[in-house]
């Protein structure tokens, strides 16, 4: 990726707390190149033994959804109650479900 | 609109059937336009009233939802200071890097300023979510245009002074970023809570370099006081004017950014302080200070705003230090700039090659 401008571009930083668990956005920075911004993260979110494993991603390189369309996007989820196990009545006596 | 009118009625005098033809269309443009600006009119109230009861029902608001143009300016032009008052605040401090009494004073000190740094680039972050130009909302801070926290106006005279910026400086911070936390807007309520837990440690250091100097020789003690009474009045300053000469808190609250007036987090901090002072030895530095023992509170006594307004309006004793040095650090600092993006050209080069 050849960058023509003169400001370092925007990364997002996302960062795995420890083994075991996702890595999650902290926050963003700016930085010449992924390697930088990999060397940049370190020093600016986890200063504090916060992460074990980072990840950065061009911020625009990321696809949104749009959060006007977040009635017709979700909504159809919320009609679906049957999709949870509460839903459903077990008689007395079941264990184990 | 008339005056176009007119014009046309006098211009095209000779043809007259054109008139009549202009006429209905200038009509028909202008009925249209007024039409859209009621339209564009209703539907930002209706935004509006909605963005208002997302804010009563303590929703938060992330970068990409509808937000008032002035919620947003009013954020950029909050947190680009905020952001600019990490960053000048690290040059009070810097100053006394080389010249730590020890080398544990001087890993913590190092720490510390570099966590003012990180603090400054989280805060730059959250205004670039808003749309800012972070180069832009810096170059503001260079030309004047932006301000910043008063109190890295004053200079450091000597050691103890990083004791009472510690303690009193970082206090007040701590005591104006908490309700922060909770502000209306995602990203920088986000940015706070790493900020607030880092600022914890920056107080405890500052409150133990004073418990240390307070308890030690005649000269040691005597440099503890002597630094709060440099420190006390410019500390009760940041919290800004008094809540009847604050122009941006009404708005401020409504809008939830702000959760407490600048005089209550005032009152808070004398509360919390004076004991503080009274526990190491050292005398707050205002004579007019007292128990109120029906508000369970101090009075304290009246702040001088005019130096403060002359301190905010660039009169300090450290203005022109300050944002020069920062002048300074970018120019000095544009080919290392220059460099990495080349560096990084050159890098991706080689690896498509």
């Amino acid at each position: 990726m050849t960058q023509d401008k003169k400001d370092w571009p925007l990364w997002e930083v996302f960062i795995r707390s420890k083994q075991g668990l996702n890595h999650k956005h902290v926050g963003s920075l700016r930085a010449a190149d992924s390697t930088m911004a990999v060397e940049n993260a370190r020093d600016v979110y986890t200063r504090r033994q916060e992460g074990i494993s980072i990840w950065v991603v061009p911020s625009n390189l990321i696809t949104a959804s749009d959060p006007s369309d977040e009635e017709s996007l979700f909504e159809p989820s919320a009609s679906k109650v049957y999709r949870h196990p509460t839903f459903y009545d077990v008689p007395d006596g079941i264990s184990h479900m | 609109m008339l005056k176009l009118i007119n014009l046309i009625l006098i211009t095209s005098d000779r043809k007259h059937c054109s008139i009549s033809f202009v006429l209905v269309g200038v009509v028909y443009t202008y009925i249209c336009l007024v039409n859209a600006l009621f339209m564009k009119n209703i539907d930002i109230k209706s935004l509006e009233e909605k963005f208002q009861k997302k804010i009563d029902a303590d929703i938060k608001i992330e970068p990409n939802d509808w937000m008032p143009d002035n919620y947003r300016a009013t954020l950029i032009r909050q947190i680009s200071q905020h952001a600019h008052s990490e960053i000048v605040g690290m040059l009070p401090e810097g100053n006394w890097i080389t010249r730590a009494p020890n080398l544990r004073r001087k890993a913590v000190l190092l720490a510390k300023v570099q966590d003012e740094a990180g603090h400054g680039l989280y805060l730059y972050c959250a205004t670039e979510t808003l749309g800012a130009d972070r180069e832009e909302t810096i170059d503001d801070l260079h030309s004047g245009k932006a301000k910043y926290s008063s109190i890295f106006n004053y200079p450091t005279l000597s050691w103890a002074d990083m004791g009472a910026i510690g303690w009193l400086v970082d206090g007040a911070a701590i005591m104006n970023q908490v309700p922060l936390c909770r502000c209306s807007y995602g990203p920088y309520a986000r940015a706070m809570v790493r900020v607030c837990k880092e600022e914890s440690f920056h107080q405890r250091q500052g409150f133990e370099i004073m418990t240390k100097l307070a308890s030690g020789t005649k000269e040691q003690k005597e440099m503890a006081q002597d630094a709060l009474n440099r420190f006390w009045w410019p500390s009760l300053m940041m919290f800004g004017p008094s809540d009847a000469d604050s122009k941006h808190t009404d708005q401020s609250m409504k809008w939830k950014i702000k959760r407490h007036t600048n005089d209550e987090l005032r009152q808070q901090f004398v509360d919390i302080t004076v004991p503080q002072a009274e526990m190491i030895g050292l005398t707050i530095p205002d004579n007019d200070l007292k128990w109120n023992e029906s508000t369970k509170s101090y009075t304290y006594g009246a702040i001088n705003w005019d130096e403060f307004w002359q301190v905010v309006g660039g009169n300090g004793p450290c203005n022109k230090e300050r944002v020069d040095a920062r002048r300074k650090a970018k120019e000095d600092g544009k080919w290392v700039v220059e460099a990495a993006m080349a560096f990084a050209n050159k890098r991706s080069a080689k690896k498509s090659a």
